[in-house]
Formats: C-alpha cells, structure tokens, sequence
C-alpha cells in the first residue's frame, strides 16, 4: 500500500476537490432503423450505456479497451458531438446535455478534441493558417488580421511548426506535423480540457514519442485537462494519471495507472495488460498470457448478466443471473465492477 | 519438385483428424535430417537486393542492398517503421513487385538452391502459396468479397495438390477448425464479411498453411486487430510454427510483437539493414543508434512512465533520393555527437558488432560504436 501511495504521489499531486468534468450514468444509443418507406426503429447500439467518472483540472485520465467498446463516442458524447441519450455532462459546473445554441459554442472555446486520423482531420483545400486560425474567427477573437496572423504563427512555433510553412496545405506535411497542426488548432482557442481521440495512434513509432513529449509539455505550461482515449496501453501508462478501461459500452475498472497496471482486479484488465506485448525477449519469455477466447459481442445485442460474461475466464453463476455489477471502491481511488471481486 | 514430398492426395473414405492431417501435412523431421545432414540449413538466402520504383514523381529508392538468411524453422522479425522497405523487400523475394512501377535492380534470392529472382512467371507460381506464403496485414483487403471463404481456401490446394472438390473442402474445413474457427464446415460457406476481423486473419492463416509452406511471410498480420485478438493470433501462430515445422518472416512496426515471437531481429531504415542479430542481442544488447532511439522511444508496460520518453528528432527519409551514406544521419544524435563527416556520404558496411558479447551474427551497419563512443 505504501509503495503504491509513492507511486501516485510522485505524479502531479492532484487537487481531487477541483472537478472540471463530471459524468453521469452517460448512454449514447443509437438507433438502428429497418423499412423502406415506414422507417421503424427495431433496435439500438449501446455504443455508450452507463458511463460515470470525474475528471480533475490538470490531470490526464486515460480510457482504453478495444475497438468497439464506446471509448470514441464517450469522448464526443461529452463535448456534445453526438447529443447523448440519458445522462448528465457536467462541465466546469455547467450542465451540457441540455446547452444548446450560442450557450454551447461558447462552451466549445474551453474544450476542444484532437482526433486520431491527421490525414482526414485537416480539410486539404485550406492552408495552415486558415485551419488553425477558423475558431478563432467563429468566436471572432482578433478583429485584426495581422494581430490574428501573429497569434497563429506564435501558435505553429509552440507545437513545433516553423511558422514559415503558414500558407502550405495539409498534404505537404508528414503525419506527425499534420497531427501537430490538429494540436495548434485545438489550442488557438486556449481551452482548459482537451479530448484525444487516439492522438498518435496513425504515427510512426519515432514519430509517436515527439507527438506525446509536445502534448505532456503543453499540458505542464498551459494547466490542460486531457481526457486521453487510446488502445496503446504503454503509452497510456505514461502518459496519464488515472485510466479507465471500458468494456461494451461500459466502464469495468477505474483508478489511478500503476495501481490498475500493477494490481488490475477485473479479469477483463487482467486479460488486456497480459495480451500487450513488452519489447523485451527476457521478460516475454517468462510472461504468463491470459488468452481470452472469442470477440467483443455486437453492442447492439448484449449479454444478459454482466457484459464480460461470454469472455470471462473466472465467470460463475451470478455473473449470468445478475444484472451488471455496480463500480465498487476496493481500494482507495480504485474501482471495479465484477461480481468476483464484490 | 514435389518429388520428395508426402503428396497430399488423400483417399475419400479417410476421414482426417486434427492428428492425421498433420501427419499428412508435415515433412517428418527425420528427413529433413537425412536430407540436409542438419535441421538448421539455410532455406532462404537474399543477397543484395535492391529495388526501386521509377514513378512520375521520381524514382523511389525502396531497397537499397539488403543481405540477410533464414534457417530452416527459424523465425525472423523484420522491424521498421512505414517506408523503411521492410514490405517491399519480402514482396521482392516473392515475386510481387508490379512491374511497371517496381523493378528488382539486382541481387539474388536462393530458395532451396534456386534463384527465385530469375524464375519465369509459371515456375514461380507453383513456389508461392506452396513452398512459401504470405499472410498480409489487412484480412478484409486481402479476401475477396464476392467468393466465399471454402473456395478462396481450396483454390490452392486444387492448384498445388492436386485434391478434387470434396478433398479439398474436406481439407479446408479441417484446417478451419485447427486455427480456431468453430463449426468450420458449414462455415465454408460464408463470405469474408461475415467474419470478425480476427476471425479472417484466422481464415488468412489456414489459407497460408494449407500447402504446408516452408516458409511463411508475415506482412503485419496483427497490426489491425486488438491487442487481446493479437495475442490469440500470436499464440496460434507460434504453435502452428512448430506443428508444421516452417520457418517464419514476421514483419511489423511493433517491437514489442517480435520480442516475444522471433529468434532473429532485424532493423530496418531507409531501406538498409540498420541492426541484426538475436532477439536478445537487439533488445538487451542494442548498438546502433536507431535501434537505441527506437527502444528508448518506447513507453513499457512494466515500468511506470514517470521519466520522459526519448524522442528521435526529425521524420523519416523521403525515400525519392538515394541516400548517399547512411539512410539514418539526418536524425541521428550520435553522429551529431561525434561529429562524424563520414555518416554523410559513405555507407556504413555491415559488420559484426565491436566489442559485442554475443557472437558474430550480431551486425549492425553504423560507423560509429554508441557504447564505446568512438567512430
């Protein structure tokens, strides 16, 4: 217990009091339609479906799990990307499932997403300048367009783009500049809380450590709050503070990296940190995997009982009759939600 | 040249068991004993290869002398990042290149003591897919969408073994079920699409196996799928490699994969060879200064991420001009260290590592020594 309470204290020291974002039993369905004429709707996705978790000002807080699981639409249900379902958003104290309007674009300047594809994120026919510089026109910060232009180019030198290269268009630069440019742009409008959606996960791997140094130095300088969403669990360990891991739509585990990484409860966490690969023969050679068989059931059509219990390994009786096993503290920070472990 | 093999033809009435079947389909190790005097004979041998793409926007230099062999039964890992030729050089070796664009310059590739690169289009098609395969990266791609999952499988084994359709459907649906897919008879019928992606690479691999390769190309097999996907088909395959006793080329961008798959790494930039040698060599023993750049640009998952990660500075080369020395001196902090003139315009040979623990299969091609610190 010691040695972990070291290990969390060694990252930021975290105000836990300073909540800038706060989830609520967040559901995003979406619905699948049948008829030609009569469209009906027969069924729904559960992309999203119970998602609740705080996240504090300053820290990073990693969600993972594998393609599929609802992580994406997490990110883009609360910045109100997608209109979420049920639930509640609520962001630096203010309610967002219900803003709509000039309300909401006024809140979009404090939370701004990275995504993950820096080839179909930027719009080829616009130049850098007029991509990284649009939200600041829409909320009509700088009237003045050489006052603007300056902004702009001070913004290309703080993510590492010589600011000669403002008039050049996207397909002139390789990933990992283009990716830089998503992050010029999502910063021209000084927000407080950043999504992003697998920021490095289309790069090269000497390209992908440059991407992660620049964001971690942004967030020291500019105080960022990063809700950072990636299935490289390496990387979320080092980057981030607390992680979340995600299972069909549904949170499973939840606390701070080396606590889960060091001593993960769900056998869903177990099974994941046990599958990734470490670039090192020694430790491979002597690395027990938990292979769990079969596929991420279809969102559309869960399993009754607890979602993991087609996959799990430890599954039992009431893992089938009841319904999902809330999210309990076992541990300081540290939250689970299995029947196993309750 | 199938002389010395078991001929697949199997008779109607037996009925194949998972164990059978790989009595059938292996070359009985006892053989290969008697055949070559040793299990570990070199079966593939690339000498110099060089390949080049002459396109409107230039001429891009994507192999540019690549040397390295392959055991019998061992597996090597090719490791580099997008453009580096790691692809390329294994489709070179398989005769794949289109031509118009691509060319094979020069150099020699021995299989089984014939040099594929001077094979003519037929002699070459009864090797590929027979004696040596190849499972790709993307299964949706690399399936055909409008011919079910049975007649994409059983296509080779009519070609290469001869089986009619109900052996070959026979066949197939036996080595469905030995990579994993459940029900596998009847689901020779469905088509690519109704498959999960891991579920399709599986299909990819039976497809790969169904001739009992020698040799079986890995073009990033697992990079589309999830890590716990991945590691199901990473289990499969290491098993599979040893039932069918072939040696295996596993190119990827994921260090971490090849670590705990292949005997042998290999590094490549620019389209060079930058480091070879054992896993444990590479990954413990690392020399040159890609290899150290690329590991320590590597978050791990056992240790917890406090110190900042290395970054190697710069992108990757623009493949459209031949570097004159080595690929890798623009980025290279070492070079920059040492202020080494030589990086610039003479390519480093590669040699056996200075000073290395290991033996001589250990080779890097640098002409600096990072832990001696001395040019």
């Amino acid at each position: 217990m010691s040695s972990q309470a070291v290990a969390v204290e060694t990252r930021k020291s975290l105000d836990q009091n300073d909540v800038i974002l706060e989830v609520t039993d967040l559901k995003k369905h979406f619905p699948i339609s049948a008829g030609i004429v009569f469209q009906r709707q027969v069924g729904a996705v559960r992309a999203v479906d119970g998602v609740s978790f705080q996240v504090f000002r300053g820290e990073t807080l990693g969600l993972v799990g594998e393609s599929g699981c609802g992580k994406s639409t997490t990110g883009r249900t609360i910045l109100q990307l997608y209109r979420p379902t049920e639930g509640s958003v609520r962001f630096e104290g203010q309610e967002l499932s219900t803003m709509t309007g000039n309300d909401l674009r006024q809140m979009r300047r404090r939370m701004q997403i990275i995504f993950q594809d820096p080839f179909a994120s930027l719009n080829p026919r616009m130049t850098v300048g007029s991509i990284v510089s649009e939200p600041l026109q829409i909320h009509k910060i700088y009237s003045n367009k050489k006052e603007r232009q300056q902004y702009v180019e001070a913004l290309m030198e703080k993510v590492g783009l010589n600011p000669y290269f403002i008039n050049r268009y996207p397909h002139e630069f390789s990933g990992g500049q283009r990716q830089r440019i998503g992050i010029a742009r999502a910063l021209a409008l000084e927000p407080s809380f950043i999504v992003a959606d697998e920021p490095i996960s289309a790069l090269d791997v000497s390209i992908q450590a440059q991407v992660v140094n620049l964001m971690e130095e942004l967030q020291d300088e500019l105080n960022l709050t990063y809700l950072f969403i990636a299935h490289d669990l390496s990387m979320v360990r080092h980057i981030c503070n607390r992680v979340a891991v995600m299972y069909l739509g549904k949170i499973v585990e939840l606390g701070p990296v080396d606590e889960v990484y060091d001593n993960p409860q769900h056998p869903y966490t177990q099974a994941l940190l046990s599958a990734v690969p470490v670039p090192d023969p020694a430790v491979e050679e002597n690395r027990q995997r938990i292979i769990i068989a079969g596929d991420l059931p279809s969102p559309a059509n869960p399993p009754t009982g607890c979602n993991f219990n087609t996959r799990c390994p430890v599954r039992f009786d009431l893992c089938f009759e009841e319904p999902d096993p809330p999210l309990i503290e076992v541990r300081p920070d540290h939250y689970v939600s299995c029947h196993r472990v309750t | 040249m199938s002389g010395t093999l078991p001929q697949g033809a199997i008779s109607r009435e037996e009925k194949l068991s998972f164990d059978n079947l790989s009595a059938h389909l292996v070359h009985p190790i006892e053989t290969l004993l008697l055949e070559e005097g040793s299990i570990l004979a070199v079966l593939l041998d690339v000498k110099d290869l060089i390949v080049r793409f002459y396109t409107q926007e230039g001429t891009v230099y994507a192999v540019n002398g690549v040397s390295f062999e392959l055991d019998e039964g061992e597996t090597l890992g090719i490791v580099g990042e997008s453009g580096s030729g790691k692809s390329v050089s294994s489709l070179a070796l398989m005769g794949l290149i289109p031509s118009p664009p691509g060319k094979v310059e020069s150099g020699t590739v021995i299989f089984e003591g014939r040099d594929l690169l001077t094979l003519k289009p037929d002699q070459m098609r009864l090797i590929r897919g027979k004696e040596i395969a190849m499972i790709f990266q993307d299964p949706m791609t690399s399936l055909n969408p409008v011919l079910t999952i049975g007649t994409q499988i059983t296509e080779s084994l009519k070609l290469h073994e001869g089986m009619n359709t109900s052996q070959s459907r026979k066949r197939a649906a036996d080595l469905l079920d030995m990579v994993g897919i459940p029900d596998a008879y009847r689901r020779l019928d469905d088509y690519p699409h109704q498959f999960s992606g891991g579920m399709r690479q599986r299909v990819m691999i039976a497809m790969g196996l169904s001739c009992n390769p020698k040799l079986l190309i890995a073009d990033e097999p697992t990079t589309a799928l999830d890590v716990t996907i991945q590691a199901q088909i990473i289990e499969l395959v290491k098993q599979l490699k040893d039932e069918f006793n072939m040696a295996m080329i596993w190119i990827t961008h994921d260090l971490g994969v090849v670590a705990g798959i292949a005997d042998r790494i290999q590094v490549m930039y620019g389209g060079r060879i930058m480091e070879s040698g054992s896993s444990h060599e590479v990954f413990g023993d690392s020399r040159h200064p890609y290899t150290e750049g690329l590991l320590g640009s590597l978050p791990r998952l056992d240790s917890s991420g406090e110190e900042k990660l290395t970054q190697i500075e710069g992108s990757p080369p623009d493949m459209r001009n031949e570097p004159a020395g080595c690929p890798f001196a623009p980025r290279c902090d070492v070079r920059e260290r040492l202020n080494l003139e030589r990086c610039w315009d003479e390519r480093p040979p590669l040699e056996t590592v200075p000073n290395a623990g290991g033996d001589e299969t250990h080779v890097m091609s640098c002409w600096a020594d990072i832990r001696e610190g001395v040019a």
